[in-house]
Formats: structure tokens, sequence, C-alpha cells
């Protein structure tokens, strides 16, 4: 065993890092009545650029309006903070494990070029299904389970199912 | 008496430094359950990898068990919690599509920042493809307001859609969790390893 490159794989027990963040929604829940999310701060940024770019457009469309109030900046949001503190606390882990450094992660079987247009293109239908159903599996599955949203069960089960479904037309860049 | 900031006891101030605080948590959690790695994620989908089931099981039922608790207890009042609402097609839709950018990217938005992090550059390009998503669904609105608004049906709970009490809802979850577990553990033995 070349110990040096195998350690780097090594993680927590998923049920130990499972009930980890079971402990963390609850708290999140306790402290704020809400829970989790990550989608949100892609959607500040999205509307704070689209905002600094032409702020008459972001009033005329209909779904930027929404997030937008006159002197206050729409990163000035609760999950623009939270995420500010899972990038830090991602990269202590990363650091602690040694695994931070720039690189792309993809089968020996695909092209860095292959790997990089399909994580674009599955991030473009992310984002828009994250927008059309109001949330991710963080915000919408995740945090929404565990207040037993009907929406919540539903979102999780339409992610993971077509996840499977269509998992067949992707096999050739994971296995 | 839970939730503390909506009933004030604690000031709003607290309310910034509380998100970092359980951003950090959070971060940390995903990254080292293994989160950061596309490659991981994506094992769910081919069967050589169930960490994304066990992570995201364990810590719906840990979390919707205890929440129960609390508000046994008296602890925290679950009536003023938030939930998600449901719209149904938004739901189905939206879902589905977000299924097809997980296997596609290997990534979910909250998996990506962490790979963000650490420096994967496919998580990069991962982002920038959810912010293109999210200007596409802004940009076309009027497309999508139909989908995103039909159905309505507040911000219910399975306890409202099926009228079965949440204590047995929690329970059948409980169960098929428990018997999903071991299948992927019999599943996993089955199919061909791959190294990543």
């Amino acid at each position: 065993m070349n110990s040096d490159k195998n350690n780097r794989h090594v993680y927590w027990n998923p049920y130990f890092g499972g009930f980890l963040l079971g402990l963390l929604i609850i708290f999140t829940f306790y402290m704020t009545g809400r829970g989790l999310g990550a989608s949100g701060v892609m959607k500040s940024s999205v509307v704070t650029v689209v905002d600094q770019v032409s702020h008459e457009h972001t009033l005329n469309n209909a779904y930027y309006s929404r997030f937008v109030e006159e002197g206050q900046s729409p990163m000035n949001n609760w999950l623009v903070f939270e995420t500010l503190g899972v990038l830090a606390g991602a990269f202590l882990s990363g650091s602690l494990a040694g695994r931070i450094g720039f690189r792309v992660q993809h089968s020996p079987k695909i092209t860095v070029k292959r790997r990089l247009v399909f994580a674009l293109l599955g991030g473009v239908l992310f984002g828009l299904g994250a927008q059309i159903a109001r949330g991710c599996t963080s915000g919408a599955a995740l945090s929404g389970m565990a207040v037993l949203s009907t929406g919540g069960f539903i979102t999780m089960i339409a992610i993971f199912g077509s996840a499977f479904l269509f998992a067949y037309f992707f096999r050739k860049n994971w296995i | 008496m839970g939730p503390l900031i909506p009933n004030g006891f604690l000031s709003y101030e607290w309310n910034i430094i509380i998100a970092v605080l359980i951003g950090l948590a959070f971060g940390f959690i995903l990254e080292a359950s293994g989160f950061s790695s596309s490659r991981k994620l994506a094992g769910l989908f081919y069967g050589y990898d169930f960490a994304v089931l066990k992570v995201f099981f364990t810590a719906a039922l840990v979390s919707v068990i205890g929440l129960s608790y609390m508000d046994y207890l008296g602890w925290i009042d679950m009536t003023q919690l938030y939930v998600h609402p449901t719209y149904l097609w938004a739901a189905i839709i939206g879902g589905a599509i977000m299924g097809i950018g997980f296997v596609a990217g290997g990534f979910c938005p909250g998996t990506s920042i962490c790979a963000v992090a650490i420096g994967k550059l496919d998580a990069w390009v991962y982002v920038v493809g959810i912010m293109i998503g999210i200007v596409i669904f802004s940009e076309s609105f009027g497309t999508f307001e139909s989908i995103y608004n039909d159905i309505h049906l507040g911000n219910i709970t399975l306890v409202d859609s099926l009228g079965i009490p949440a204590s047995w809802i929690i329970l059948s979850v409980t169960a098929l969790a428990l018997i999903a577990f071991f299948i992927s553990d019999v599943v996993r033995k089955r199919v061909k390893k791959v190294f990543y």
C-alpha cells in the first residue's frame, strides 16, 4: 500500500457524517427556525452581478426583482454568510486530510475537456432545476425532510429517481 | 422556547455569526464525508459507493426524530419552523432536471461549494454552470412561470397529505432507510469496484 496516495481518500464513516449532519440541521432549526441551504448563494450572486450591470433590468425582470430591495445588497443574506462558512469549513477539512490542490477530477477513461463540458452542462441543469423547485438537495430535499415537508420529499424522490433513470446515458463518464 | 432567534432569545446580530459557524460545520462535515469528490457522489447511481445515500438518509432521520422529540419535550415549537412549500409540478419537474444535472456533473450545489474550496477545477466550472442556469431561468421566467406556480398546496407536511400521525410516518421512513442501507451493502459487494 502506498499509504500517501491512499490516505487522501480516507473519509469519515458515512453514518458518523450523517449523524453529525443531522445534529447540525437540528441546531440550525433550533436557532433560526429554518434549515440549511446552498443554491441560494448562487442566486444572490447572479442577482448582484445582473444588478451591477443594469439596475433597470433587474427591476423589470419578474424574477430578479423579487430579490432586490432598495438600499440593500442581495449579498446581505443569511445563506451568503453560511456559504462563507461552508468554504472555510471544507477548506479546513481538506487541509487536515491533505486534499487541497488545483486539479480536475475525472475518470481515467475520459479527457479533462469532456469532464469539464459535462460539469458545465450538469451545473446549468442543476441551476435551472433548483430555481424551478425553489431549492436544491440541501434547502428543499434535506431541510424539507427534517420537517416532513411534502414538497421536500417529492423533490428528493424526483432528484434521485431521475438521476438513477438517466445514469445509463452518462455511465461512460463515471465507470 | 425554540427557535431562538425568531422568538427573540438572541439578537439579530447573532444571526450572522451563527450563519458562519453553521456553514463552517456544514462544509467540514460534507468534505470529511467525501462529498467534495464527484466520483464518490456519482457512485450512488452506479452502485460502487453509497456514501450519499447513507449520509443523506442518516442526517434526515436524525434531524426529523430529534426535532420531534424536542417538540414533544417543549424545547422547540415545530409549528414555527419553516416548512418548504409544496408546488407539485415545480417539485417534480425541477427535481427531475436537478437529477440529470447531478448525474451529468457529479455535484449538487452544496457539494460543489466544498469541492471549490479544496481546489477542484471541475467544481468551479460546475458553479459557473449553475449561475448560467439561474440566468436562463430568470431571463425566460415567463416560460417557466406556469410550472413554477402550478398546483400550490401551501406549506404542507406529510401529516396533512397522508392523514396519518407523524410518529407513524417517521417510523416508516426509518424502516425504509434501514432496508435501503442493507440493500446498498449487498449491491456494493456485487458491483465491480471502481477505484478513484
